[in-house]
């Protein structure tokens, strides 16, 4: 028989996780939640998350580092802010879930969902073009979602595309990407060169 | 009058087009210009914010300095996702010295710098502040009497900053929809989130969202709802026959922009402001006004 741990010990936890997400905009107050769970009820996809906004909260705070990275409630979280405007303590939730999606993607090394392949397409098509053209972002989000999902799509397409609300070949660009491309781009030349590999916050083992 | 620079965003050039007909339509009759600001680029939407804050909020300042440099007016705003984007970038950038400096940084090295100093408008503010109640009142010509109208506002023009109407008791719609002749009914989801990207996303959750606000708009027995946003406008509307399938009720209901519901009542015709690219044409209870 096998036994297996079931709770955290504190050398298990990640101890500067909270303090990575509060030195983000917007996670300040963190410090500040009395997990009175207003965010959860609130959030109208609380109920489909894994873990709850106030949980999260709680446990970044505890420094429940790879369960929160690996968690799907961020990629649920639709941004409505109504956990933001509801807090009674002033925390910035929604931007905390903003602070949560960046760090799963740069540090989790994988995605259980489609969500973050959305968003990542979605900022690819931006830099290169400087618009969103939704009849493109709508067949790569097909593309990604599964073939019974994207015949779903067919028929809303053929409406759509019947009243004049999708131009299959128009490409919705700037007439000069290049200024924004490069505007972008000095944002990376800034930044500290390296990522700090091996420093990702997991001291101690985390990773069982 | 007063005259805007106008951001009008992706999705209005795209599956939001009758927002964008129908907005410039409305705003030429009362006598206001917008002047498109030259080669903007995305707001960045919700997607930048979660892959790169940085360039998520550079690349909304891209847009506001852009405007500064044309003439500094307050830009219009209509797509809800980008009045928040560029909302949110001014605040942050404001709030956060560090990223301040990325930003200018950033747009200084395209000769483009950022003051911070243009404001950022949704038309509905525009219409009732700026216009004001009284003029809209003069250009309504056919009233839209016994129309039963479901105001939905969204998320985004409402929360987090609340500059266009308090988050928890909003009434501009309803303002706007008496002015036009109509009767705004009550219900109680009128700010709940219409499943935004979800409904690609994640789809069986996105659409039950979108299904909670048709089932409380059918329930008040509107004629229709009304919006402002075009994420909201295509959620409601462009998944109701398979709502109505695999939820076994009537779901049916018409989906229009407030710049529709008021160009309507300017007596402006259908095509002008393009209704006949509505899923679901709302249907008047008064006799079909003059042309526009």
């Amino acid at each position: 028989m096998r036994l297996v741990k079931t709770v955290k010990y504190e050398a298990d936890l990640d101890a500067t996780f909270a303090e990575r997400v509060a030195a983000q905009p917007g996670g300040e107050r963190i410090w500040d939640c009395i997990q009175c769970g207003t965010c959860s009820a609130i959030c109208p996809v609380s109920l489909y998350m894994d873990l709850t906004p106030r949980r999260i909260v709680g446990m970044v705070r505890a420094g429940f580092r790879d369960e929160v990275l690996n968690a799907v409630s961020p990629w649920i979280c639709t941004s409505c802010y109504a956990c933001t405007v509801e807090c009674p303590e002033k925390i910035r939730i929604t931007d905390i879930m903003y602070v949560i999606k960046r760090m799963a993607m740069k540090e989790s090394g994988h995605h259980r969902f489609v969500v973050p392949a959305i968003e990542e397409a979605f900022v690819a098509m931006v830099r290169k073009n400087g618009r969103l053209t939704e009849s493109r972002m709508g067949i790569k989000v097909a593309a990604k979602s599964g073939l019974r999902s994207a015949l779903g799509m067919v028929p809303i397409a053929w409406k759509l595309w019947r009243k004049g609300r999708l131009r299959l070949l128009r490409v919705e660009r700037m007439q000069n990407p290049e200024s924004l491309r490069g505007v972008l781009a000095a944002v990376e030349d800034r930044r500290p060169a390296p990522p700090r590999t091996g420093s990702r916050g997991s001291p101690a083992g985390v990773k069982a | 009058m007063k005259d805007y620079l106008y951001f009008p965003g992706c999705s209005l050039k795209g599956a939001g087009s009758p927002y964008e007909k129908s907005l410039l339509a409305v705003f030429r009759a009362l006598g206001i210009s917008l002047t498109e600001i030259p080669d903007w680029n995305c707001c960045g939407a919700t997607a930048y914010l979660s892959v790169d804050a940085d360039m998520g909020t550079v690349l909304a300042a891209r847009n506001l300095a852009l405007a500064e440099r044309a003439d500094g007016r307050d830009i219009v705003a209509p797509c809800s996702g980008c009045f928040l984007a560029l909302s949110k970038a001014k605040a942050m950038i404001a709030e956060y010295p560090d990223l301040r400096a990325k930003v200018d940084d950033a747009l200084g090295r395209g000769g483009l710098p950022y003051e911070g100093r243009v404001a950022v408008r949704h038309p509905l503010e525009v219409l009732l502040k700026d216009v004001g109640p009284d003029r809209l009142r003069k250009s309504v010509v056919r009233p839209l009497k016994d129309f039963r109208v479901a105001p939905y506002y969204g998320c985004a023009i409402l929360r987090p900053y609340e500059t266009v109407d308090s988050a928890h008791v909003p009434t501009v719609l309803e303002e706007l929809t008496r002015i036009a002749g109509a009767t705004p009914v009550d219900y109680p989801h009128k700010a709940r989130c219409c499943g935004g990207m979800l409904t690609t996303g994640v789809q069986s959750v996105g659409l039950r969202l979108a299904e909670i606000l048709l089932d409380a708009a059918k329930s008040a027995e509107a004629d229709a709802i009304v919006t402002t946003c075009p994420l909201c406008q295509y959620n409601l509307e462009v998944y109701q026959d398979r709502l109505c399938r695999s939820t076994r009720k009537d779901l049916r209901i018409p989906v229009m922009y407030f710049t529709q519901m008021l160009g309507l009542a300017m007596g402006m015709d259908e095509r002008t402001l393009a209704i006949d690219q509505l899923f679901r044409v709302p249907v008047l209870a008064c006799p079909a006004g003059g042309r526009a």
